[in-house]
């Protein structure tokens, strides 16, 4: 994990947010869309364990309520499973950023299955919610993604140094 | 894998500990969620963070709305030729049968004021277009390019020209979010065309189910019924189409019968819905009044709504 302190950083920040925004926003065939991977959440993770000065809690909580905004069923649902993950990925910042690729992917799959399960708990809260097993697909695509993001963003990273 | 960071600041020690964060986060989160769900106390707020938003919508819209545009604008001749035919012929067939409606529609007005029973009817609509932008999964709702700043209010009916699509559930300044009628936490007042038998047609989260869990299996309906709207939750006006059915399972030992519909509307293709404004009662009687066609009628008319649960 390249640690991104640069100048522009915030620039390349605020750039991948609104990508992984806007890919959230995208209409997909049914099929597809249901195992759409979290991309947004994935990007918060990274810029989390590379740029921690620049995405602090306060960013993923606002990535999150602007998930709610655009698609949510209420305020505060995607916000505070963002800010779950976020604040693990931070209190273990150090640590992660240092494990291999594959303990990593495997530490994602795993903020991952928590951010789906927190969704998914409050929108039973909520509701009735909707427990078709296809609901958790995106925790597996999203972990397959991983080391693609990874290797993509340290490429800019390291390019834009 | 692992690059070294040139810069020394230290990490820890800088604002209030993650802990305290991560604590102060969390309890306004709640909070949000608590007032939004339990009083919609955040309604103007989502509404201005939707404007915020909103450039994000209109951008992923774009190509989709783009294209149409641009094979509308460059449709061939042949085809807008036949298209024209196609429409003059459905033109043609449903002026025939409005010469009925409108005769139709006099009667009926005519017995509603004999009953002292007054209905809107001749609502005020408007277009508006579904959005190619994804909404949530697993809920069935749509965006629409209607908000706010066009009138467009909280609970009000969509439908598309063969039934009822849903209802506007969230709204922003120039979108809002309609819940389909299929959605699993939508329900529906139905009545059947045939006899009135009243009854609530639920969404099953299924694209092209309803089900209608309270009918018992005496109930008097069958297999191609027509379901309309009832108009008793005063939020979809009466009589518009809502589903036919399509399934009726009359099990002796149970007290309902298992009974399904398919809405009529054409929830998953649909580009363009209406929006209605359901005529108030008072309005539509003030309205009726002005017209005077049959002398009977037409002197009770003004006074008539105030009192017509009176005369039932």
């Amino acid at each position: 994990m390249a640690v991104a302190d640069g100048q522009n950083t915030v620039l390349r920040v605020l750039v991948t947010v609104l990508l992984a925004l806007i890919f959230a926003l995208i209409e997909l065939p049914d099929v597809v869309s249901r195992a759409r991977p979290e991309l947004l959440l994935l990007v918060v993770i990274y810029w989390s364990l590379s740029a921690p000065r620049i995405v602090g809690l306060t960013f993923a909580w606002a990535c999150g309520l602007a998930v709610d905004v655009l698609t949510g069923p209420i305020l505060g649902q995607h916000a505070l499973a963002f800010l779950f993950v976020a604040f693990l990925t931070h209190k273990f910042q150090l640590r992660i950023r240092i494990f291999p690729i594959w303990h990593q992917t495997l530490t994602v799959f795993m903020l991952l299955a928590l951010y789906e399960f927190l969704v998914f708990w409050i929108d039973g809260v909520i509701g009735p919610a909707i427990t078709t097993w296809t609901r958790w697909l995106p925790v597996l695509t999203s972990t397959v993604l991983w080391p693609a993001l990874v290797a993509v963003l340290d490429t800019w990273n390291r390019r834009s140094r | 894998m692992v690059t070294l960071s040139a810069d020394s600041r230290p990490i820890i020690g800088r604002g209030p500990p993650l802990g305290a964060r991560f604590f102060f986060l969390l309890v306004i989160s709640i909070a949000v969620m608590v007032m939004d769900h339990r009083g919609n106390y955040l309604d103007t707020a989502r509404m201005w963070m939707g404007v915020a938003l909103h450039p994000l919508n209109v951008f992923v819209d774009a190509p989709h709305a783009a294209w149409s545009w641009l094979t509308e604008s460059f449709a061939d001749r042949a085809r807008l030729r036949k298209e024209n035919a196609e429409l003059s012929e459905e033109l043609r067939v449903a002026r025939i049968k409005l010469l009925r409606y409108e005769s139709l529609v006099e009667e009926n007005r005519r017995l509603r004021e004999l009953r002292e029973a007054s209905q809107g009817i001749g609502e005020r609509t408007l277009i508006a277009e579904i959005m190619n932008v994804a909404v949530e999964e697993f809920r069935h709702r749509v965006r629409i390019n209607k908000g706010a700043s066009h009138g467009v209010f909280e609970g009000q009916p969509v439908i598309d020209a063969f039934g009822i699509v849903g209802q506007v559930v969230r709204l922003d300044k120039f979108s809002a979010q309609v819940i389909l009628i299929t959605d699993a936490e939508h329900a529906i007042p139905v009545q059947v065309n045939r006899n009135g038998i009243r009854s609530i047609a639920m969404g099953t989260g299924k694209l092209g189910t309803l089900s209608l869990p309270f009918m018992t299996i005496e109930s008097d309906i069958k297999v191609g019924d027509l379901l309309v709207s009832s108009g008793l939750d005063g939020i979809f006006p009466a009589g518009y189409p809502v589903a036919t059915v399509t399934r009726v399972e009359r099990n002796p030992q149970d007290t309902f019968a298992t009974v399904e519909a398919k809405p009529l509307a054409l929830l998953d293709r649909d580009r363009e819905v209406l929006l209605l404004w359901p005529q108030k009662d008072d309005a539509a009687a003030s309205a009726s009044a002005g017209i005077q066609v049959d002398t009977t009628a037409a002197e009770p008319a003004g006074e008539s709504p105030a009192r017509s649960p009176a005369a039932e």
